[in-house]
C-alpha cells in the first residue's frame, strides 16, 4: 500500500481556522450598501384556487419598494416538468406556498407589508393521502393526474427473472409493509440570498445553494436571460443534506431584484419557513414480498413503494426511479418485480434528503430481513452473508457488480462490536467471484 | 424611537441606538456588523447565537437587547483571533469539531462557558455544557472530544 | 417497570454520482510564477470538506507543499461547471476531475523541467516541491524556479483542465436494466438499545458500524461524515417526524421545539471502521459516503427495539407513543401502532388486468 504524503492522512479542514474565530462569511453577514429586505405571502390552506391577489396597500407603504406576484415573474414555471411557479397564480397546492414577495427598506417594513397583500382564495379538500390520490376517482392536485410519469408510465419498473415462479418454487413467503416519515434537513443556516441586478441587467446571486450551475441554469430560465447574464457566487453553506439543492430564496430574489432599481434585496429564511416550505423528504411506503428457501437464500423480490411527493414533481421522478433501482438491497436475487411510485399530494414538494430513496430502501429491506430471519428461526448475520452481493454478481438492473464490499463492512461490523461469527462467514470475500 | 445602550463588547466600549423591541442577537449582527453570533431560529432552541454575557453563556435571541446597557458581552470573535487563536479554538481546528461552521460560535462560547467555570470536566459535563446547541453536520463526537482535548492541554 | 435491551443490524449499500448518470464535474488547475497552485472547482463546500479533498489532491500529484495550493470558491464566471455537491459525487466526481486537471499541469511543468535540466519529460519525477531526475536525484530544481522560468522565460502556462461525470445511463424503460447506478459503497451498523417498557422512551446505548468508501482521502473527514450520519440517522428512528398524524398536515412542527432531533446527550459512543475495497473508477480508489452513513442507524435501531420487547415498529420513527401502542397491540389491545394504510389500487396490475 503506497503512502501518500497527503491523500489518506488525516488534515484538518482548509477554512478551519476561519470556522473557529467567526470569519467564515456566510451569504446572510454579508452586507451590502442599499439591501433591502424580503417576506413573502405564504398560503395558509393546502388547496384553493385564486381569484384575485390585490398588493396596492402594500406598495404603497413607505417603506416598501417592490412588491412582485407572477405577474412580475418572466417565465413563472421551472422543474424538470416545468411545472413548479416560482409565485402561485392560478391555485395553491400546498400550506405555506408563496403568492406574493415583498423587499423593504427594513424587515419589519417588509413583514407589515405582507399583511396588507390581499389574497381572495376558495379552499378545496386537500389531497393528502398518497393511496386516495392513486385512485382513479381521487381529486386532481395537478391538472394532468396525481401520479409522476416515467417514460409515460405512472411507475418506474425494475424487472429481474420471474418472479412468480420465484414464489411458486418458495418455501416461505414473507410480506412486510413498512412506512418512513417526512423528515426536514435542518442545516442551522437557513435558506439565504442576498441578490441584486446591475444597471447592465446582470443579476448576481450570492447563494447557499448545492447545485450552483445547477440552479443557474433554473435561474436564467424564469429570468428568460441567457445564463452569461446570471452570476451565481456560491461559498461556505451552512448545511445542505439536500435541503439546499432546490431553489428557495435565489429565484424569488432575482425577480424582485430586476424591480428594485439596482438595489440588492436579501432574504433569511425564519426557522418556522424551513419547517413550513422548504423542501422535505418525502414519507415513502414500501410492501415487501419476498420468496425465501429453507435454507435462508432470499431468490425472489418483489417491492411496491409509493412515495408521498406533495404538490409538483420537482425531484420526485429521480428520487422514485433511484429508489426503484436499489430497493431490493445489496443482496444477489435473481428475480426481481419492483413497481416503485411517486405520487402528488397537497403537501410542501418533496425533494433531496440524504439517501435520497436508498435512505427509505434502507429500511425496507433491512427490516424484511429480521421478518425472514424471525420466520426461518435464523440468525439474520447468517441470511445476510448468504445473501450479500459479490464481484460478478448482476445488480436489479443487471448491471456487473464491482468493488463490491458488503461482506467486509458485516465483518467488521461484527468485529468490532465483539460478535463471535461462524468461520464459514469470517472467510467469505467480495472478492470471491461465484462460479456460474 | 430608539433608545441608546451602552455596554462593552469584546473588552471595548460600545454605544448604539436602538429599538425597544430589538434583542441582542440583531443588535450585535445588524447594528454593530458582529456577526459571529449566528441566526439559526431566534425561538431560543439551537443555541446558534450562544454569546457570554457577564461571564454566563446565553441565547443571543432571547435577551432583550436594553437589558445589556452596561454589562459585558464576549463573542466568538472576543475568544481569540487568527493569530492569537483561544487554545480552544485550536482544538477545534484539529479535532475536527466544525465541519459547515455554521453552529461553531455558538458551540464554542457555549464549550468556553465551560471551562471557564469548570477547567477539568468529564465527558458529560461536557455534553451538559452543549446540550442546548443543536450541530446538524458533526454529530457532537468531536466538538466533545475537541473540548475536552482543549481542557488537557491547559493542563500541560 | 422494564427497561429491556436489544442489539439489531443493518447492511446498506448507496451509489456514487447520480442515478442516470449525465452529472459532469469540471476543474481547472494552474501555477502561478511562483510556484503556488490556483484549483478552481465548481461545486461548493456544505461542510463535508471538499475543497479541502481536492487541495490535497492537487498538492499530491503536483508535488507542492499543501499549503502552496489555494482552492477558490464558486462563482459562474470564473469557476469550471459542476453539477453540484449531492448524490455523494463530490470527492468522486469532482476528485477525478482535479486528478485529470492535475495530470495536464503537471506534464507542463515536467517539459518544462526537462527543458532545464536537458532531459526528457519522462525521466522525470515531482517530489518535494522539487522537479528531479530519477535517476540522478543530484539533478534537480525547485518547482518554483521551474514556475517562474516557465512563465518569462518560456512564456508557458503551467495549467491543466479536466472534467469528469458518468454517460447518461441508457435503462430499459421496461425492466429497468442498464447501469443507472455506480461505484457502490457498502455499510454495515449493529445498534444496542435499551427499551423502556412504561415510557415507550428508546436510548440507543452503542452504535457500532463499518463503511467501505473506498480510499479514504481524509480520513478525518470520512470520520465526521461518520459522526454525522450517526446522529442524523438516529434522529430519523426515533424522533423525526413532520406529520405527527400522517396524512393529516395537523401539528406540523414549526420549530426545534416541536420537531425533536438529536442533541449531544442522544448520541452514543460510536464505535466506527473505515473499510478500503476501493473503486476501480474513483481519485486514488474512492468511492463516495457522505449519504450512507446516515442510512443505516434507522432499520438497525428498529431491529434491535424488535430484539428488545419483540414488537416491530413499521411506522417510522419510533416515537415512544408508537413504542408504547405496539406493545399494548401486542398484549391485546385494540389499538393501531401508526399509520395503517387503505387497500392500494395498483396502475401496474390494473394496466396488466
Amino acid at each position: 500500500m503506497t503512502e501518500h504524503k497527503y491523500v489518506g492522512q488525516r488534515l484538518p479542514r482548509y477554512d478551519g481556522m476561519q470556522h473557529v474565530t467567526g470569519k467564515t462569511q456566510f451569504v446572510g453577514d454579508m452586507r451590502m450598501h442599499g439591501m433591502l429586505y424580503v417576506k413573502a405571502w405564504r398560503s395558509p390552506v393546502a388547496s384553493a384556487t385564486i381569484s384575485r391577489i390585490d398588493v396596492s396597500q402594500a406598495k404603497a407603504l413607505p417603506g416598501v419598494v417592490a412588491v412582485i406576484t407572477h405577474e412580475q415573474v418572466p417565465n413563472n414555471r421551472y422543474g424538470f416538468a416545468g411545472d413548479f411557479p416560482v409565485l402561485a397564480d392560478t391555485e395553491i397546492r400546498y400550506k405555506g406556498q408563496e403568492v406574493a414577495a415583498v423587499a423593504a427598506e427594513t424587515e419589519e417594513i417588509a413583514r407589515q407589508a405582507v399583511e396588507l397583500i390581499k389574497v381572495d382564495y376558495k379552499e378545496r379538500p386537500a389531497v393528502l393521502d398518497p393511496f386516495e390520490a392513486m385512485r382513479p376517482d381521487s381529486a386532481k392536485v395537478s391538472p394532468t393526474g396525481n401520479f409522476v410519469m416515467f417514460d409515460g408510465k405512472p411507475y418506474r419498473p425494475v424487472i429481474r427473472g420471474d418472479v412468480e415462479a420465484a414464489f411458486a418454487q418458495a418455501d416461505h413467503i414473507i410480506e412486510g409493509y413498512f412506512r418512513t416519515a417526512a423528515q426536514e434537513h435542518c442545516p442551522i443556516e437557513t435558506q439565504t440570498s442576498v441578490v441584486q441586478t446591475d444597471s447592465m441587467g446582470r443579476t448576481h446571486i450570492h447563494t447557499v445553494t448545492q447545485a450552483v450551475f445547477f440552479n443557474q441554469g433554473t435561474l436564467a430560465s424564469i429570468l428568460k436571460k441567457p445564463q452569461s447574464m446570471v452570476h451565481m457566487l456560491g461559498g461556505i453553506v451552512g448545511g445542505g443534506f439536500g435541503a439546499k439543492n432546490d431553489p428557495h430564496t435565489d429565484h424569488i430574489c432575482a425577480v424582485l431584484s430586476l424591480y428594485t432599481n439596482g438595489r440588492p434585496v436579501r432574504w433569511i429564511w425564519t426557522r418556522e419557513e424551513e419547517f413550513v416550505a422548504s423542501t422535505q423528504r418525502g414519507a415513502t411506503h414500501m410492501f415487501f414480498k419476498d420468496a425465501v428457501t429453507n435454507d435462508g437464500h432470499i431468490i425472489g423480490r418483489q417491492v411496491r413503494s409509493v412515495r408521498d411527493g406533495g404538490a409538483y414533481v420537482l425531484t420526485n421522478d429521480y428520487v422514485a426511479a433511484k429508489h426503484a433501482f436499489a430497493v431490493s438491497g445489496p443482496y444477489n436475487i435473481p428475480n426481481i418485480r419492483t413497481h416503485a411510485y411517486a405520487v402528488l399530494t397537497n403537501r410542501r414538494p418533496t425533494s433531496s434528503m440524504r439517501g435520497f430513496g436508498i435512505y427509505q430502501a434502507s429500511i425496507g429491506h433491512e427490516l424484511q430481513i429480521e421478518h425472514i430471519a424471525k420466520q426461518l428461526g435464523m440468525d439474520s448475520w447468517r441470511i445476510r452473508f448468504l445473501n450479500a452481493v459479490h464481484d460478478g454478481d448482476l445488480s436489479a438492473t443487471q448491471a456487473v457488480l464491482k468493488n463490491c464490499g458488503l461482506i467486509e463492512s458485516l465483518q467488521q461490523t461484527a468485529e468490532r462490536a465483539g460478535v463471535k461469527l461462524d468461520d464459514e462467514f469470517l472467510q467469505l470475500s467480495s472478492k470471491a467471484v461465484r462460479e456460474a | 424611537m430608539d433608545y441608546p445602550i451602552k455596554f462593552t463588547l469584546n473588552s471595548a466600549e460600545v454605544e448604539v441606538e436602538a429599538p425597544a423591541t430589538i434583542n441582542l442577537l440583531r443588535l450585535l449582527r445588524d447594528y454593530l456588523d458582529v456577526t459571529g453570533p449566528k441566526f439559526g431560529c431566534e425561538q431560543g432552541n439551537c443555541g446558534a447565537c450562544t454569546v457570554h454575557i457577564d461571564g454566563e453563556a446565553a441565547n443571543a435571541c432571547l435577551v432583550h437587547g436594553l437589558t445589556i446597557d452596561g454589562r459585558e458581552v464576549t463573542t466568538v470573535e472576543g475568544l481569540g483571533t487568527m493569530e492569537a487563536p483561544d487554545p480552544l479554538q485550536l482544538a477545534f481546528y484539529e479535532h475536527y469539531g466544525a465541519q459547515c461552521g455554521f453552529c461553531t460560535p455558538g458551540m464554542l462560547m457555549a464549550s468556553k462557558a465551560l471551562l471557564d467555570h469548570n477547567p477539568h470536566p468529564t465527558r458529560d459535563d461536557v455534553v451538559e455544557a452543549i446540550v442546548g446547541n443543536v450541530c446538524r453536520c458533526t454529530g457532537y463526537n468531536k466538538i466533545i472530544e475537541s473540548v475536552l482535548a482543549a481542557a488537557d492541554a491547559a493542563r500541560e | 417497570m422494564a427497561k429491556k435491551r436489544g442489539v439489531g443490524i443493518s447492511a446498506v449499500w448507496y451509489p456514487t454520482g447520480m442515478s442516470g448518470g449525465g452529472d459532469p464535474s469540471q476543474a481547472i488547475i494552474k501555477m502561478q510564477p511562483d510556484g503556488s497552485v490556483d484549483v478552481l472547482i465548481g461545486t461548493v463546500d456544505i461542510g463535508q470538506g471538499v475543497r479541502t479533498v481536492v487541495r490535497q489532491i492537487a498538492a499530491e500529484e503536483l508535488g507542492v507543499p499543501i499549503e502552496r495550493v489555494s482552492v477558490t470558491v464558486v462563482d459562474t464566471d470564473s469557476s469550471p461547471l459542476d453539477t453540484g455537491t449531492f448524490a455523494s459525487r463530490a470527492t468522486h466526481q469532482t476528485g477525478n476531475a482535479v486528478l485529470q486537471a492535475a495530470a495536464e499541469a503537471r506534464q507542463v511543468l515536467l517539459e518544462v523541467g526537462a527543458q532545464q535540466l536537458g532531459v526528457e519529460p519522462e525521466a522525470l519525477v515531482l517530489e518535494n516541491d522539487t522537479v528531479v531526475v530519477k535517476d540522478h536525484p543530484e539533478q534537480a530544481i525547485p518547482i518554483p524556479d521551474v514556475a517562474s522560468h516557465a512563465t518569462w522565460a518560456e512564456r508557458r502556462l503551467i495549467a491543466g483542465r479536466g472534467a469528469f461525470g458518468w454517460a447518461v445511463a441508457k435503462v430499459d424503460s421496461e425492466t429497468g436494466q442498464g447501469e443507472p447506478l455506480h461505484t457502490m459503497a457498502y455499510g454495515a451498523t449493529l445498534a444496542e438499545v435499551e427499551v423502556d417498557t412504561e415510557t415507550g422512551e428508546v436510548k440507543v446505548l452503542k452504535l457500532v458500524s463499518a463503511y467501505d468508501c473506498g480510499k479514504a482521502i481524509n480520513r478525518l473527514l470520512v470520520e465526521g461524515q461518520i459522526d454525522g450520519g450517526a446522529a442524523m440517522g438516529l434522529g430519523s428512528a426515533l424522533m423525526e417526524e413532520l406529520h405527527p398524524y400522517y396524512p393529516s398536515l395537523e401539528h406540523h412542527p414549526t420549530g426545534f421545539f416541536s420537531y425533536m432531533l438529536p442533541t449531544a446527550k442522544d448520541v452514543p459512543p460510536l464505535e466506527a471502521v473505515i473499510v478500503e475495497m476501493n473503486s476501480d473508477t474513483g481519485p486514488y480508489g474512492a468511492k463516495g459516503i457522505g449519504e450512507m452513513t446516515a442510512n443505516s442507524q434507522a432499520p438497525a435501531i428498529i431491529n434491535a427495539i424488535h430484539d428488545a420487547i419483540g414488537v416491530w415498529i413499521t411506522d417510522i420513527p419510533a416515537t415512544s407513543e408508537k413504542v408504547l401502542r405496539a406493545i399494548e397491540a401486542q398484549a391485546g389491545e385494540d389499538i393501531q401502532p401508526g399509520y395503517v394504510p387503505p387497500e392500494p389500487y395498483w396502475p401496474h396490475e390494473a394496466i396488466a388486468g
